[in-house]
């Protein structure tokens, strides 16, 4: 029993970090049909950034928030210097771009800062309260499920109550109309792959400490799993992919302590099978699946 | 390469096709096709002298991937369905003829017709494998087939690991395979025998392939990806379409694989990763997404591309502290720009750029060519 | 259509023209290669080798250092003239730790580039798979990277020599050290899922007994999330962790540990235990690597005094842009050391053979402080090792030196004394 709640809370602190990264992949999916493999890439070198500014300055609340507002612009330069320029016609080109960018991108991190694994600090001890003699969550891991609901709650206010949120939604679903009505859809374009990158540096920067360090390749692995969390959940949730986050992390951690670890690829394919053949759209799509 | 160009059917455009082939014309296609193949072996056998052992081996490395991207050009290109899994069917097949061969070999079994018979089994065995994913795929759209292939992707190697007893875990297997017959000589260069043994499968499977794309099943698979909606209207059954694409596109991957597997003399899950998959996907789309030409420029710049970056990097002379840090660092750089680049400035790829150039030129001196 | 047939015969006439001609050129040029004085890689001024490493991609952390620091040892070399008036091309190719590009990159080297020799090559996987290309192109395959008991198989492989120390023999030795000096406490073992972790639980199995070992756990490098491994070892109660690790997993594993608030002994593989990689991995968090017990069998890059360590930091700063040394620097000078002193052992005359010859003879000494093991009969390389502990931040060796083999033999101490280096670093002939 001891075993079952020690392995249910560390697949929660881990799914909490893969939802916030699944954000991030939905947001840019509502805003550009995109699926962006270039997300790790990107949130790993904001990771770099704050880094920097961390080694620099010697707080690490300083480079955080150097992080958040390099994924806030590496977002927004993205769409600008090149995705804008992209034929969208096939979907797959904006896939090929981004995968040719996870290729640059990575390069010039091992250029930049070598193919060490450097240190990536946490704020907050990762060391495990103990309530009533039992060890639970650590502080960090309550850090990290705050950080994620205020994303989530911000978001979601974002999108239903501010004007600019409306207007990225409608920027989104009906650009045409949206244009006619006076929408500036290329500039809500930006704006969605501004925050959407934005939220995957925060995700980048709770994620990163918990795994081997900082490195060009870091969130190779956190992308996949977070891929697969939001198709679970389903691209055009936000919820979906915090509940998709979730079920994959506490997946991970159940199959890894129980069975072995190396058999959790196998049960994430499993997993995404049950879900999607019952959901063709994943567990939160609307009513009928929608069709790319 | 201008030898592995000539290798693929040309001219398996989308535009052609709306003509629909009658009984004398199918019959003139496959003859069509039969004879490229001679023209492109003949002028790959000539290739095959004139070329150095490691050219012939890239060259034959081309033709292992051709099968890949030829395979994954059907099922993207033709019938619409993205596939980041490829590189686990190709896996599949790999670790087949592997199998097989080993199983020949403790045998004590020898002839010149157990590479066929391994190379068989290992595209029926990516066949069955394509199957199973394709029945699931045929119910997923966009990002959620995405999803469940790159999940394939990431499986495969991982049951290589699981099941170390059978397939020896990260080590892999060795694939023995037989030196080239006796009549051809005692110091006949063995790359040259595994570009004719590769090439020759590799020609067969496009001849097939290239059938296939021009015969009923090719246009019902573009009904489908052009509108389904349609397609059901016009009593295409759409999920039975998708299945079959998937299983043509697979065995064409397996074989891709079993012909790396043989190139190599071994297998291993780590060549097979996922970066493998999504490396398949850049290039049929870089090499001009939907034609059998366009896979093949694909396979070509999968062989090319790191070679080339390599070769330019080399050139430069760097301080000892520079270079710990560009060396292998850079050519990824320039390849990922390229990549970048190309898709921006040709989104057809480039076989789209050619047939842009081509039109452009047969434009200007009509009559040389039908439009 | 009878325009179609019309291009397809012409094309056919053009082929079979060109096969034609090409056959008779080919069959005049094929001389079958290999005669004597010509030996691919050497002239009487060069001597090319290559090698394979990965560079670039997740696996490339840490052994990236290793080929530059071997190019620095022969720039060194070459700058005090060679080796019999020769001077040593090294070329380096990434693979990324991907066995397909590792096929690729390989018979670049020697087929086209035509090097002499593969000297160092990265990887059990990965080097692997080239070992059968490499044996029937006659290629010597020196010192490989990787301390795998494939590389010891001089019938089948008959170019082939290891470098490391076997995981097995690193195994007893870790054990050995356990049964001595930890008798009594409970003793879990965590290991790569491969050959790596499983020929390292043979030697602990081998000493301490086949049930000795309370708890066995195994992880992939796809899974960075220890916690329920090291969740069980503490269910268990385990008072004694070795580990078979990466250098990444290695910290990984301590780290996680300590938020379980679980501090057993560590005893780590060689592999996954050069302090100064962990510690810059581990960041604020260094400190928990305090008592761990490792293994090591070439002079530590801490100890200033050790004359080698002199050496290699002096080529380091001159000819390595005075790169952060740690243990790849030093294990990547070391290798091309022993490379240099078998080149001259080969003698004026080089030719592949020879230089095989010249390493089953076996005798060198140099930085190691274990006994190389190479002979005709067996072609392991390093055949024991030291242990070493970190203690106050610094990682310092303890005990003797231990050497043992990969079957039941004893594990023995090693008591022959280190050999300083020459003067001018570059070994003479003996």
């Amino acid at each position: 029993m001891d075993r079952f709640v020690f392995l249910t809370l560390d697949g929660l602190s881990r799914g909490a970090v893969l939802a916030a990264f699944a954000l991030a992949l939905v947001l840019i999916w509502r805003a550009a049909r995109i699926v962006n493999f270039a997300q790790g890439a990107m949130a790993v070198a904001t990771a770099y950034v704050a880094y920097s500014v961390s080694a620099a300055t010697g707080s690490y609340w300083l480079g955080f928030l150097a992080a958040l507002v390099a994924g806030l612009l590496l977002g927004a330069a993205v769409d600008l210097v090149v995705m804008r320029f992209v034929d969208h016609a096939s979907p797959l080109n904006p896939v090929i771009v981004a995968l040719g960018l996870v290729l640059l991108i990575q390069a010039v991190l091992g250029m930049a800062y070598g193919s060490e694994f450097l240190p990536a600090g946490t704020p907050f001890s990762r060391n495990p309260l103990t309530v009533g003699g039992a060890a639970v969550l650590s502080p960090y891991d309550l850090f990290v499920f705050a950080a994620v609901a205020v994303v989530v709650v911000g978001l979601a206010w974002t999108f239903t109550r501010t004007a600019v949120g409306l207007r990225m939604r409608a920027a989104a679903f009906a650009p045409e109309v949206s244009r006619l009505l006076g929408v500036n859809v290329g500039g809500m374009l930006t704006l969605g792959w501004a925050l959407a990158s934005g939220v995957g540096a925060l995700a980048g920067m709770l994620v990163i400490p918990t795994e081997l360090g900082l490195h060009p390749h870091a969130m190779d692995l956190v992308f996949v799993s977070a891929f697969t969390a939001a198709v679970v959940g389903g691209l055009d949730s936000p919820p979906g992919a915090v509940v998709g986050g979730l079920a994959v992390g506490l997946l991970l951690s159940y199959v890894s302590g129980y069975a072995g670890s190396d058999l959790t690829p196998l049960a994430v394919l499993v997993l995404l099978l049950a879900v999607l053949l019952i959901r063709p759209g994943g567990l939160f799509a609307p009513v009928a699946a929608r069709r790319v | 390469m201008s030898a592995t160009r000539a290798a693929t059917p040309p001219h398996t455009s989308r535009r052609a096709d709306g003509a629909g082939p009658d009984g004398a014309r199918r019959g003139s296609t496959l003859r069509r096709h039969a004879g490229l193949a001679v023209i492109a072996a003949l002028l790959l056998v000539a290739a095959s002298y004139n070329l150095e052992p490691f050219r012939n081996f890239q060259l034959a490395t081309v033709a292992a991937y051709l099968c890949a991207t030829a395979g994954l050009t059907i099922l993207t290109g033709l019938n619409g369905q993205l596939s980041l899994g490829h590189g686990a069917l190709m896996a599949t097949g790999a670790y087949t003829v592997a199998l097989c061969q080993n199983a020949f070999a403790d045998a004590g079994m020898t002839g010149g017709w157990l590479l066929p018979v391994s190379l068989g089994a290992a595209v029926v065995a990516a066949l069955a494998v394509g199957a199973v994913v394709g029945v699931a795929a045929a119910r997923l759209r966009g990002p959620y087939l995405a999803g469940v292939t790159l999940a394939v992707a990431v499986v495969v190697p991982a049951l290589a690991v699981t099941f170390d007893g059978v397939f020896n875990g990260e080590q892999g297997l060795a694939v023995p395979v037989e030196p080239p017959p006796a009549f051809l000589g005692v110091y006949f260069p063995y790359e040259r025998w595994q570009l004719w043994v590769t090439a020759a499968a590799t020609l067969l499977a496009l001849v097939l392939l290239a059938n296939l794309v021009r015969s009923r099943y090719g246009r019902t698979f573009r009904a489908v990806r052009d509108d389904e909606v349609a397609a059901r209207l016009a009593g295409i059954h759409v999920a039975r379409t998708q299945v079959i694409a998937f299983v043509v596109s697979a065995a064409g991957a397996g074989l891709g694989g079993a012909l790396l597997a043989v190139l190599a003399q071994s297998v291993s899950p780590g060549a097979f990763s996922l970066t493998l998959s999504l490396f398949l996907l850049m290039a049929v789309v870089v090499g001009g997404l939907g034609s059998l030409t366009g896979a093949a420029w694909g396979a070509v710049l999968l062989v090319a591309l790191p070679d080339l970056t390599h070769a330019v990097t080399e050139q430069l002379t760097l301080s000892p502290a520079v270079a710990q840090r560009v060396e292998g660092n850079l050519p990824l750089a320039i390849f990922g720009i390229t990549l970048v680049v190309v898709m921006i400035a040709a989104p057809g790829g480039v076989q789209g750029l050619l047939s842009r150039l081509a039109r452009a030129v047969s434009a200007r001196r009509p009559g040389r060519r039908r439009p | 259509m009878s325009d179609m047939t019309r291009t397809a015969r012409r094309g056919l006439a053009l082929a079979t023209a060109i096969t034609l001609l090409a056959t008779s050129v080919a069959c005049t040029g094929d001389d079958g290669g290999g005669g004597r004085g010509t030996v691919p890689g050497v002239t009487d001024t060069e001597i090319v080798v290559g090698t394979h490493m990965p560079l670039t991609g997740p696996a490339s952390a840490g052994y990236s250092k290793i080929a530059p620091a071997t190019k620095a040892y022969f720039d060194h070399v070459n700058a005090n003239g060679g080796v019999h008036g020769r001077k040593i091309t090294y070329k380096i190719m990434d693979d990324g730790y991907n066995p397909a590009n590792t096929q690729q990159v390989v018979r670049q080297l020697v087929l086209q580039d035509k090097v002499f020799a593969i000297l160092n090559g990265l990887g059990t996987p990965t080097h692997t798979g080239v070992l059968d290309f490499l044996k029937s192109n006659r290629v010597p395959d020196l010192f490989v990277a990787s301390g795998s008991r494939s590389w010891d198989q001089p019938d089948r492989y008959p170019g082939t020599f290891g470098f490391n120390p076997d995981y097995t023999v690193e195994g007893k030795i870790l054990a050995h050290h356990v049964k001595t000096s930890l008798p009594g406490r409970k003793v879990c073992f965590l290991g790569q899922d491969d050959d790596f972790g499983r020929d390292s639980l043979v030697g602990v199995e081998q000493v301490l007994g086949a049930d000795a070992v309370a708890a066995k756990q195994t992880y992939v490098t796809s899974n960075t999330n220890l916690a329920p491994q090291l969740g069980a070892f503490k269910a268990a109660g385990c008072q004694v962790v070795v580990l078979a690790t990466v250098p990444g997993f290695t910290a990984l594993a301590v780290g996680t540990a300590a938020r379980l608030n679980f501090k057993p002994q560590w005893l780590v593989s060689n592999v996954g235990a050069d302090h100064p990689t962990l510690a810059k991995q581990l960041g604020a968090n260094a400190g928990l690597l305090e008592g761990m017990v490792g293994a090591n069998y070439l002079p530590m890059q801490n100890d200033a005094a050790d004359p080698w360590i002199q050496l290699f930091t002096k080529v380091n700063k001159e000819h390595n842009g005075d790169a952060p040394f740690d243990g790849n620097t030093v294990y990547g000078m070391a290798v091309g050391y022993l490379f240099v002193q078998v080149l001259l052992a080969a003698g004026k005359d080089l030719t592949r053979e020879a230089v095989t010859e010249a390493v089953r003879k076996g005798g060198y000494q140099g930085p190691g402080l274990a006994p190389l093991r190479y002979s005709d009969t067996d072609h392991s390389g390093y055949g024991g090792q030291r242990l070493t502990r970190v203690s106050g931040g610094t990682q310092t060796y303890f005990g003797p030196t231990y050497e043992t083999d990969e079957g039941d033999g004893p594990v023995r101490e090693h008591s022959a004394a280190p050999v300083a280096p020459p003067a001018n670093g570059v070994p003479t002939a003996s």
